[in-house]
């Protein structure tokens, strides 16, 4: 243990005068709510130490003498715990190792476990030597705003130069950079009654309610419950408050109505009284318990919520008060009390309160000297056993690694050396507003502590009872928590009694206002976590940041991880003062969710890897993954691209040979994803004629229609076919992507605009497997599997056809002849369930002819071929006639859109017309995105004429072709364009075509 | 959110997709001589009021009912929820 004999500069002795220490711990002292019978070994920057259970990292690091953790992150300050709780801004540790990782942890909350690995963080080579600590001697350049003011120029140099360096300098822990192993789960509660913190407050109220029986969840950040009972010496009735405290926690325990959640941060206060919670289920185990979670994030609906979070110390901010060693003066009292630990052998207090004094007692109660008390307040009672300073402030502080003594100006004026190895600093405290704020409530200011307590806009169904209000009395939190709890139930409408209380101390904290020291020249810490200090707050005055939101960006005050618990306040003032105002007059910075850091692991839960979002498999995936497809994902659905055979080596191939198989003979392909809607009722007919922009009133039973639907601006917004397969009962496709759009918008329009229709609709997607079977053979294949008394002959089942059949021997089947490749084609429906033996026969049907199974890649080809429109040019800006559909667009009737398609601009004589485009040297592909610019004129925007859509090489044709949408395009064809892509510096010559490059007349389709 | 479902009480707001100004359901006449202006507003223009606000929900994880959710912007208070249907017929739309 030399480490600790040099960091801690003073011999330590081999007993304790209050307690027996093991072997390193020297700093354990006796007592508190650890098992001092079992010990537990952990390791801290590979060196192995031991613990007790009921220990922290910090507190364990403590006791073994060891008050450096890491450094700070901009000047790499040498740094220690501030406090005892989450909101800790200097001990952030990694934590773990391998997969398991995890960074900027607070050492104050790491529950202890036998086996703990910790590393500390922003130190290279070491946390004693770290060769950044340079930045602490450049501090005069990196003063507030230094990032603004250096990095501006050269702008070349920022991606190159300036963002590496700075990633590389930022930044606290490292990521493993491994796939977390562990499971993250989210969960809902219910509740009459949240009751955040389980101090005095929190435990008076869970009692009251508890006991009348109300739905009670009591949650509690900490590991044990009791809040500040169970860090104090104080007496409640005959017992100790942690005596009162682990009563209260049996009963409570013991109430089926009553849920106790330890180690549960109620992280955020959301709209209508929800708030979210993490749970952390497993972190002071090695590994999680198989099949439990490491954490849940929880979501609570609870009809009323109590605040207890109880009040955070702050400091005062004085020239090097940022020594390891340098506590907040609760924070000591709650590592003697509570972990038996003491941050050093010789502590000196420096308050402005009676609450500082109660730490000295204490400490001189438990064996440690307490070398004086530096008391700012001149007058007031006189602490014995110790030397207490009255007037007085502490002005400098020494050692590298850690505190060796402090420098004290006494109200004389004189200086006086005092020798410590630890610093209690106590400025007073502030009432935990954080998540009073969650809804854009302000706190307000209360002279009476010097402190700001929650305001009247509290978050719905939210109130605030204990030290939260400001009343900082044992006695006063007990009181105001079974006040709350009889208050909250009150407005549900459950009766309950106070809980009755024990005694309890009810001194007045007596603090003087006292915000910073203002002797020195040198740095006085506020935000420890973003080194901001005293220095950086004047600066910001002097630039004229003077507002709190500016003076919290120019400087980063309050912007760390801890959201400036434990240094808002002194910013606040040091501001203040200095555009002499008052402090509620200077303002308050509100807080956000959440309360602490939450990994994002959590925010996930289960929707990690595969479970990230659902996989939606076609009823043929099964059948396509045998052959060895390659799938796309389309939305959520997997489909098959392509399916290559054996010897082919480029996509290429296979879908050339998918394509001119299906051209030739037959290709069969799963279509299932297109989105399908049954809309049946008196008045389908008329729905559908208003929804889509061509009418269907008159469409015959057992007809087949293309339908346009607009959007009511007048621009595409789906196309599809609807089969009529019955007077009242019609079924309609939507594109694959829309299909759970146009679903929503149909509905909208039955119950918002048309709520009389006798019209019902639903969405049959996943209840048929549809196929397309497609090439002049199509027919002969399906004739193979349809049941004999259906005839499917052109004659009796021509284009545009569409009935119910029985297909394999008796299983019902829907039969549509339709077309998207342009061949002679049909789409087959059959139960969802029946889809994989349905390919399987059409597969064993086709051998004959040779027939393919094709995927998306042949289906987009086709169709480019064909020069149908798919979602490429129903691209949200075009319209009907944009697409050559204008005279589809009846005026005889009200349709969705149909009358701002009317627009004047929209009808103008250039407005882009889809057209075909070819290359005029046959041999170069086309680029889809690529802008048409005339022959000759530059390529700029203004000279645009438009834009290429889609494109495929046609292995008919054995070149390439494109769509695409052209000005006046119409009227342009036999022109030749140019074909741009700025994004290569490339250029093709085209040529202005049909956009029916395949069969232009129809002949196969009616085949 | 907590949307309370006139149907199925307390719901979600995850549950419930978002579309707008509840004037949606006033969709113009088709006929009307101004037909383009009209719906042109009706369309593009919409209060963006800070408080009370009502607006269109759809509960499409749910027994897909459109619903009139009458909600304070500035404070996510909600105060009334309807039956987009029976908000129409209100309004005098029928077929």
């Amino acid at each position: 243990m030399n480490q600790m004999n040099r960091i801690n500069g003073q011999p330590l002795g081999g007993t304790e005068a209050t307690g027996a220490p093991r072997s390193g711990q020297a700093n354990r002292l006796s007592g508190g709510q650890i098992d001092h019978a079992k010990t537990l070994n952990f390791r801290f920057d590979g060196k192995t130490f031991q613990g007790h259970p009921g220990d922290t990292l910090a507190s364990a690091l403590l006791a073994n003498g060891v008050r450096l953790m890491g450094r700070s992150f901009k000047y790499h300050r040498p740094r220690g715990p501030l406090t005892s709780g989450s909101e800790e801004p200097n001990a952030l540790v990694e934590l773990r190792s391998g997969a398991r990782q995890e960074p900027n942890t607070r050492a104050t909350v790491a529950e202890l476990f036998d086996g703990l690995e910790a590393m500390s963080q922003n130190r290279w080579p070491s946390l004693s030597f770290d060769a950044l600590a340079i930045n602490d001697r450049l501090s005069t350049f990196l003063t507030a705003g230094f990032y603004y003011k250096t990095f501006m120029w050269p702008k070349a140099f920022w991606e190159k130069l300036y963002e590496p360096i700075i990633r590389r300098a930022a930044g606290l822990g490292s990521l493993s950079m491994e796939t977390d192993p562990d499971l993250y789960d989210k969960g809902f509660l219910h509740a009459d009654l949240l009751i955040v913190g389980s101090g005095p407050a929190g435990l008076a109220a869970a009692l009251t309610a508890g006991r009348a029986g109300a739905q009670v969840i009591l949650a509690e950040e900490d590991f044990l419950f009791g809040g500040r009972l169970i860090a104090e010496t104080y007496r409640l009735g005959s017992g100790s408050g942690a005596d009162w405290a682990a009563a209260a926690i049996a009963e409570l325990a013991a109430m089926p109505n009553v849920r106790l959640m330890p180690r549960t941060t109620v992280i955020g206060a959301f709209d209508h009284g929800i708030t979210g919670a993490v749970e952390r289920v497993s972190d002071h185990l090695a590994v999680p318990a198989a099949g439990k979670p490491r954490q849940i994030l929880w979501r609570i609906y609870a009809k009323r919520t109590l605040l207890c979070a109880g009040a955070i110390e702050r400091p005062i901010p004085f020239e090097n008060n940022d020594r390891p060693g340098i506590l907040l003066a609760g924070a000591i009292r709650a590592y003697a009390n509570r972990w038996a630990a003491t941050p050093g052998k010789t502590v000196a207090i420096f308050t402005n309160n009676d609450d500082g004094l109660r730490t000295a007692t204490d400490l001189i109660d438990k064996g440690v000297s307490v070398a004086a008390v530096i008391d700012t307040r001149p007058e007031g009672k006189t602490l014995a056993g110790t030397t207490h300073l009255k007037g007085a402030t502490v002005i400098d502080s020494a050692g590298r690694l850690g505190l060796t003594g402090i420098t004290v100006r006494l109200g004389t004026g004189e200086t006086r050396q005092i020798a410590c190895t630890a610093l209690g600093v106590s400025g007073g405290w502030n009432p935990n507003v954080h998540l009073t704020c969650h809804q854009r409530g302000r706190p307000v200011w209360d002279a009476k502590i010097a402190a700001f307590v929650p305001g009247a806009d509290l978050p719905p169904s939210m109130s605030v009872a204990g030290a939260a209000t400001g009343d900082l009395t044992t006695s006063g939190a007990l009181a105001s928590g079974a006040a709350g709890a009889v208050a909250a139930l009150d407005a549900l409408g459950i009766t309950a009694r106070a809980a009755e209380l024990p005694e309890a101390e009810d001194a007045p904290v007596n603090v003087t206002p006292f915000w910073y020291v203002k002797h020195g020249k040198g740095r006085a810490w506020i935000d420890q976590q973003n080194d901001v200090t005293v220095k950086d707050v004047k600066l910001a005055h002097q630039e004229g940041y003077r507002s709190v939101e500016h003076l919290k960006r120019y400087t980063t005050l309050g912007m760390a991880t801890d959201q400036g618990k434990t240094s808002n306040m002194a910013g606040l003032a040091v501001m203040a003062e200095l555009t002499s105002k008052s402090i509620p007059a200077t303002g308050t910075t509100i807080f956000r969710p959440p309360y602490t850091p939450v990994p994002i692991a959590t925010f996930a839960g289960r929707s990690a890897g595969k479970d990230f979002r659902p996989v939606r498999q076609t009823p043929s995936h099964k059948w396509a993954a045998e052959q060895g497809a390659v799938f796309v994902e389309v939305g959520m659905w997997k489909r098959a691209q392509w399916f290559p055979r054996q010897g082919e080596t480029h996509w290429r191939q296979s879908v050339d040979r998918e394509v001119l198989a299906t051209r030739n003979s037959v290709g069969i392909c799963d279509v299932t994803t297109l989105g399908k809607i049954d809309v049946q009722g008196t008045d389908a007919a008329e729905f559908l004629n208003r929804v889509y922009a061509n009418p269907f009133a008159k469409l015959a039973v057992g007809k087949v229609r293309y339908g346009l639907m607009l959007r009511e601006d007048g621009m595409a917004m789906d196309d599809g076919t609807t089969a009529r397969l019955a007077e009242d009962h019609f079924v309609t496709t939507t594109t694959t992507a829309n299909a759970v759009g146009v679903y929503r918008h149909m509905e909208f329009c039955r119950q918002c605009l048309w709520p009389d229709l006798d019209v019902q609709i639903i969405s049959t997607t996943e209840a048929w497997a549809q196929f397309s079977v497609a090439g002049p053979n199509a027919r002969k294949l399906l004739q193979k599997i349809v049941d004999p008394g259906h005839d499917i002959s052109n004659e009796a089942f021509p284009y545009m056809g569409c009935g119910e059949i029985t297909v394999c021997g008796g299983l019902r089947a829907r039969l549509f002849r339709i077309s998207f490749s342009g061949e002679l084609a049909y789409e087959i429906a059959v139960p969802t369930r029946y889809g994989d033996g349905l390919i399987r026969a059409m597969v064993e049907a086709g051998k004959q002819y040779d027939s393919v199974v094709y995927g998306t890649e042949a289906l987009g080809v086709m169709r480019i071929e064909k020069g149908h429109a798919a979602g490429n040019e129903l691209n949200g800006t075009t319209t009907a006639r944009n697409l050559g559909m204008a005279g589809m667009v009846s005026k005889k009737k009200d349709a969705i859109g149909s009358t701002l398609s009317e627009r004047e601009g929209l009808n103008r004589d250039d407005v882009l017309a889809l057209v075909g485009f070819r290359p005029v040297d046959r041999s170069r592909p086309l680029v889809a995105g690529s802008h048409f610019i005339n022959v000759g004129a530059e390529a700029t925007a203004a000279n645009d004429q438009g834009y290429m859509t889609s494109v495929a090489f046609s292995p008919n044709l054995g070149h390439s072709v494109g769509l695409g949408f052209l000005k006046s395009g119409g009227a342009r064809k036999g022109e030749t364009l140019r074909a741009v892509n700025p994004l290569n510096n490339e250029e093709v010559e085209v040529e202005v075509v049909s956009a029916h490059f395949i069969d232009p007349e129809g002949d196969r389709l009616r085949a | 959110m907590i949307i309370n479902h006139p149907l199925l009480g307390p719901r979600d707001s995850q549950e419930f997709i978002y579309l707008g100004d509840a004037n949606l359901i006033e969709r113009p006449d088709w006929q009307a001589a101004n037909a383009v202006e009209t719906f042109h507003d009706y369309l593009y223009l919409r209060d963006n009021p800070a408080g009370e606000h009502r607006e269109l929900w759809y509960h499409e994880q749910g027994d897909r009912s459109w619903l009139v959710v009458t909600r304070n912007t500035v404070t996510h208070e909600i105060s009334k929820v309807e039956l987009a249907r029976d908000v129409a017929r209100s309004k005098g739309r029928s077929k």
